[in-house]
């Protein structure tokens, strides 16, 4: 078993400012105290003496422009389950640790990664793109990767006796007991974690109680740690309320492209893809916007999703400024992915039709792609529909022209010469749509060849219904 | 004694900036047979140039413009290839085609204003999954022309343009241009500009004599 830990210290800045990135000096308030207490402030707002535990007033006084949100716990938790799904990814065991870690056994999967330092890498660069602040570290025991990742980023360990041998250095304060038994070890003269694991186990059960026991064999390996496996949900329906409210396509970009991002990563952990998802807008007064996102294919990746999610938001027209974004996936189809030839070379953008063909739809319309299909009717009109080709019909034998003019027009001027002709077309008598008319080929003036028909028994009034193109 | 080394004619000829006028020595062009054999015995590369635009001028409708690009874009979806026309002025007629031996699985139409039709055209042309693009485009300006070209290019597909015959004294980025016209009862079709080929005054192709 190895247990790797990511610590996410910046988590609850990022849950609270998800709608718009912070800007300038921003802190955040802690939501338990009664006293309004700083929990967090930014690297700005650090420079300008914005400490932890601080009072609001006090922080205020510091930093006159001190951007300030309370704490936001059930954001904090989302953005954390997002995460999870992310890591599920590169280990079937994710465990959710309060507020801002999580566990992972990475040790099943290291081959799979190519050892440690590669998988390392893989979620560094992962995380980074995604913007998230991070700290790791990997031992054979969940709870001392915990400890390390907060005091050791980076620190991995494979060996069990390298472990206890590293966490007898640890200082007290770093080991994650409670902060009253610290001070009390502390007062009582310990300061490394080693000198604790040194005496005897009933005297220091009646100093630190049995949870402090507890944690302490956790940390040595001595205690299994049983830790719920995290399970990836079903659907994603994932929602961003703003501050205020947002006038036009392009602020919303910004938290539409977290919450694509989300959706992708709770994708990568299904191993799914999915096909439609719809994105609404609330405005003010309950009204909103329901804007319906389909695919040709079951799609995935992050970026392809905001790149569809984008052009139909921006082809929407809205009615109001918006108030909140969510996006809203019902059905997560599994994912395959696209075929490709081994042999056929890449050309051009290298792009498979599905990805072209939604790419095209997205700004051009659903309406605008169609396809042309040949069906068994005498009548010239129902020849030939727009939709899906399908069973290979017979095409009648006499020669039909590639244009086809959207309805028969007079044909003016007269045409100079008849070459083949006439062919009588009756039909449709059943559906009411009855059609009898002497077709001909026809050459007019210019030299174009045209279909064009004489109702029957008559020598004029020439209808022009296609060109020999 | 003598330093510069005096090339035989050999390199001379190899030299990139000499172009001679000889069968065997022409550049080299990928092309899509026309299905007109005495077309492709004229054309260079033997048909429709690949990875290049072309663009056929038409006087009217009806000429049998199409009919001159129909057994490329056949052939081309029964090998599965996707053909796609964009904005067509008229309704593809899918006896016609079908008699023509075009694969209606593989055939995609666009419907799109003069600006879109552009774009979606150089999209599809730069995707890579098209064998052929053909577009009437009667308005296009000589730059979305070229994006056309690179777009070609780029995906190695087959452009084909159809506009009006007016526009023939136009420049042109084209590879290949083909003006399609009408006297005395047959249609002749002519070169105007063709890359690896000597502008010729006859008519390549007599049709419909």
């Amino acid at each position: 078993m190895l247990w790797a830990c990511l610590r996410f210290p910046g988590l609850a800045f990022s849950a609270a400012f998800a709608a718009s990135p912070e800007a300038g000096p921003s802190a955040l308030l802690d939501h338990k105290a009664r006293q309004r207490l700083i929990a967090a402030a930014n690297a700005d707002a650090s420079a300008q003496g914005v400490r932890r535990g601080q009072s609001l007033a006090a922080a205020r006084a510091l930093c006159p422009s001190l951007e300030v949100r309370p704490r936001d716990p059930a954001a904090e938790n989302r953005l954390l389950t997002e995460l999870a799904a992310w890591c599920y990814q590169f280990s079937g065991h994710v465990s959710l640790v309060p507020y801002n870690a999580i566990l992972m056994e990475v040790g099943a999967s290291l081959r799979l990664f190519d050892g440690w330092p590669v998988l390392a890498e893989r979620l560094r660069a992962g995380l980074a793109e995604q913007g998230h602040a991070h700290t790791m570290a990997a031992t054979p025991f969940a709870a001392a990767s915990w400890v390390f990742a907060a005091s050791a980023d980076g620190m991995v360990i494979g060996e069990r006796e390298g472990v206890r041998r590293m966490l007898g250095e640890l200082p007290l304060a770093q080991a994650g007991l409670p902060a009253a038994t610290v001070t009390s070890l502390q007062a009582m003269g310990f300061r490394r974690l080693g000198e604790i694991f040194r005496l005897p186990r009933p005297e220091l059960t009646r100093r630190i109680g049995r949870d402090g026991v507890n944690w302490l064999d956790r940390l040595r390996g001595d205690a299994a740690d049983a830790l719920p496996a995290w399970q990836p949900p079903a659907n994603f329906v994932q929602k961003i309320e703003f501050d205020m409210e947002l006038d036009g396509s392009q602020p919303l970009l910004f938290p539409l492209r977290r919450l694509t991002r989300s959706l992708a990563n709770l994708l990568a952990a299904r191993d799914g893809g999915v096909q439609r998802f719809t994105l609404t807008l609330e405005h003010a007064r309950g009204e909103s916007t329901r804007i319906v996102v389909a695919m040709a294919a079951p799609q995935r990746d992050a970026e392809r999703l905001f790149e569809l999610a984008r052009t139909r938001l921006e082809r929407a027209t809205l009615p109001a400024p918006a108030r909140s974004i969510e996006i809203d996936a019902a059905e997560l189809p599994t994912f395959r992915p696209p075929l490709r030839d081994l042999f056929e070379p890449i050309r051009g953008d290298g792009l498979d039709w599905p990805t072209l063909d939604e790419r095209l739809r997205a700004r051009l319309g659903d309406a605008a792609l169609r396809q042309i299909a040949l069906v068994a009717d005498h009548r010239p009109e129902r020849a030939s529909r727009y939709g899906t080709p399908g069973n290979v019909v017979s095409p009648p034998r006499r020669r039909r022209p590639l244009w086809l003019l959207p309805r028969p027009i007079p044909m003016r001027p007269e045409p100079a010469m008849v070459l083949a002709g006439p062919e009588r077309i009756e039909s449709g008598w059943w559906d009411g749509e009855d059609a009898r008319r002497d077709y001909y080929i026809v050459r007019t003036a210019q030299g174009q060849q045209a279909w064009a028909y004489l109702p029957p028994g008559t020598l004029d009034g020439w209808m022009l219904h296609g060109w020999f193109a | 004694m003598n330093a510069i080394a005096s090339p035989n004619l050999a390199q001379v000829l190899d030299h990139p900036g000499i172009w001679r006028r000889s069968a065997d020595r022409q550049p080299r062009v990928r092309a899509l047979s026309t299905g007109w054999t005495s077309l492709d015995a004229k054309l260079p590369g033997g048909g429709w140039p690949q990875g290049a635009l072309s663009e056929i001028l038409f006087e009217h409708d009806g000429l049998g413009e199409l009919d001159l690009v129909m057994p490329a874009l056949a052939a081309l979806t029964q090998e599965h290839r996707r053909v796609i026309f964009v904005a067509p002025p008229y309704l593809p007629y899918a006896p016609a085609l079908t008699a023509a031996g075009v694969d209606l699985r593989f055939l995609h139409e666009i419907h799109a204003g003069s600006t879109e039709a552009a774009w979606s055209m150089e999209q599809c042309l730069r995707s890579g999954c098209c064998g052929a693009v053909v577009g009437w485009l009667p308005e296009i300006d000589y730059r979305s022309l070229r994006r056309l070209q690179l777009a070609a290019e780029s995906g190695d597909a087959c452009a084909m343009i159809f506009r009006p015959a007016g526009h023939a004294a136009q420049n042109s980025p084209a590879a290949l241009r083909l003006k399609v016209s009408n006297s005395d009862e047959a249609t002749y079709v002519e070169v105007l500009k063709s890359r690896g080929l000597l502008t010729t005054t006859a008519p390549l192709l007599r049709m419909r004599a």
